[in-house]
């Protein structure tokens, strides 16, 4: 089973950190990566850029119009996040729960995978 | 059957199969010997029959994979041992936390306990589509997201396990003091009672799964007495306690003593002291009300809410006195305004200190909340006395 894990939080939270917390914080993430890695269940993962930086294309109209901005405003931003291989639902959770995160949240979404003939696989 | 298969569907369409053919051959050939055994090899055999057919016509990989490991199951026909660890794998999966509370009571329900879907929807006041695709929803997120068909290690059982409990809790309730129709909806509790048994049993070292079911067996053994003969409400200090069921009281008083003596304090265990002291008092003058008061003292210290704080102070108001009980029932008015116990607490207490115009305000307020024909019936009783020497 594949899920991909999408990290909210208050992207501003961050900001006010001196530079050893910061370098502490990325060790976290660093050591975070590592165990996902040695557990088997890491496929990919990455930071993003804050909302600050986003581009939204969006459609419905005569064309699909570009504007700056994320896809929706929230007060938690999507920050990060990480594609596992779990055997179930609990390894997903359980990976969550042991993200090096201080609030915010994570969800969980099964990711829907087919098969070179567009069937789906399960 | 449902580990093999992964599949709710199959599973419960296979046993029907299985139980509409022992409908049709049991009165022909006699009843099997092990009945059960008898059911789980039909069902499986359906499931197979089925599955080769879909294999047939789909040529999934996946069907090939259930199919050889649904027939890598066998198993001695008669080995019985293994259906009460599945009922507890399912409990876990109805109740996991990734259902949302309203799909973990429903499906908890139709899969363990045995209640149709328009038994349930009646009893949670839903239209019986909507409860349908309740489960057609829960079901799928099973699926889709991988819910694991386990018990869960004993790491997770500490958060796991509260989860069921909320969801037994949740059924009990509606069984004791039912929204709609009966006042008591006696197969809700029984079901809420068997399932806490069937978690407690094989978990001794989990203290509120112990805590939980002496909760419920105290307050069902009450059952024949909480009503009179039309169904109306009878309260509790009014209860002819020769119809308290004994044994059950008994039961109850043992599970709860068995599990004190792990020095494991929670909110159910206490629950059930508190109702343990009603159950041992032989005439309601005999009730230890100021101890009662205490474990709701200690009850708000573990999980604080207004409305523990509400039966804190009615116990106090027994123990000390109407006067003390209703100013604290009173501080309590800002949080509690949408809250029926807390206007027809108010409204005894008025009662009993005979300051009947505000009592039969007070009887107005809860009778504007009451939702059970029972409950709304006692209030107007209530109210009809309080305006009969009213100023």
């Amino acid at each position: 089973m594949q899920y991909i894990l999408l990290i909210y939080g208050d992207e501003s939270s961050g900001a006010d950190m001196s530079a050893e917390e910061q370098g502490k914080t990325m060790q976290e993430w660093v050591d975070y990566t590592q165990w996902l890695r040695d557990k088997g269940w890491y496929l990919a993962g990455d930071a993003l850029h804050a909302t600050t930086e986003a581009t939204t294309v969006r459609f419905g109209g005569t064309a699909p119009v570009t504007t700056d901005g994320p896809f929706a405003e929230t007060k938690e931003q999507l920050g990060g996040y990480y594609l596992l291989e779990c055997k179930d639902l609990d390894e997903a959770i359980e990976a969550s729960s042991k993200m090096p995160v201080r609030g915010g949240g994570v969800e969980i979404r099964p990711v829907m995978l087919f098969d070179d003939e567009g069937r789906p696989r399960q | 059957m449902i580990r093999a298969l992964g599949d709710f569907d199959l599973a419960e369409d296979a046993v029907q199969e299985a139980f509409v053919q022992a409908l049709e051959t049991w009165p022909v050939r006699g009843v099997p010997a092990n009945p059960g055994a008898w059911i789980t090899t039909t069902a499986r055999n359906r499931a197979i029959d089925r599955l080769r057919r879909e294999r047939v016509l789909r040529e999934k990989t996946e069907t090939l994979t259930q199919l050889a490991e649904l027939e890598g199951l066998g198993g001695d026909e008669t080995d019985m041992s293994a259906i009460p660890d599945d009922r507890l794998r399912l409990i876990f999966t109805c109740c996991h936390p990734a259902l949302a509370m309203e799909a973990r009571v429903a499906l908890t329900l139709k899969t363990l306990g045995g209640l149709t879907t328009g038994e349930i929807a009646r009893a949670f006041l839903v239209a019986e589509p909507t409860m349908a695709q309740r489960l057609v929803r829960a079901k799928r997120k099973i699926r889709s997201a991988a819910i694991p068909y386990r018990v869960p290690p004993p790491e997770l059982l500490p958060e796991r396990v509260p989860d069921v409990l909320a969801v037994l809790y949740l059924v009990f309730n509606e069984g004791y003091a039912a929204t709609e129709g009966p006042l008591i909806r006696v197969e809700l509790c029984d079901e809420a009672i068997r399932l806490a048994r069937l978690l407690h049993a094989p978990l001794p070292e989990e203290p509120e799964a112990a805590g939980l079911l002496a909760l419920m067996l105290l307050h069902h053994s009450r059952r024949d007495a909480r009503t009179g003969d039309s169904g109306e409400l009878v309260l509790l200090e009014e209860q002819d306690r020769a119809r308290w069921d004994h044994d059950m009281i008994d039961d109850g008083l043992a599970t709860l003593d068995a599990t004190l003596l792990r020095r494991q304090p929670g909110p159910y265990q206490l629950q059930a002291a508190i109702a343990a002291l009603h159950a041992r008092a032989p005439r309601p003058e005999d009730t230890d009300w100021p101890q009662i008061a205490a474990l709701y003292g200690r009850l708000a210290l573990m999980t604080p809410s207004p409305v523990v704080e509400l039966n804190r102070a009615v116990a106090i108001a027994m123990a000390d006195g109407s006067e003390r009980g209703l100013a604290l029932v009173e501080s309590l008015g800002g949080e509690l305004d949408g809250y029926l116990p807390f206007h027809s607490a108010r409204a005894d207490l008025l009662r009993r200190l005979d300051r009947r115009g505000e009592a039969a305000e007070a009887y107005g307020r809860a009778i504007a909340l009451a939702t059970n024909p029972a409950q709304r019936h006692f209030l107007e009783q209530r109210l009809e006395e309080m305006k009969l020497t009213a100023p």
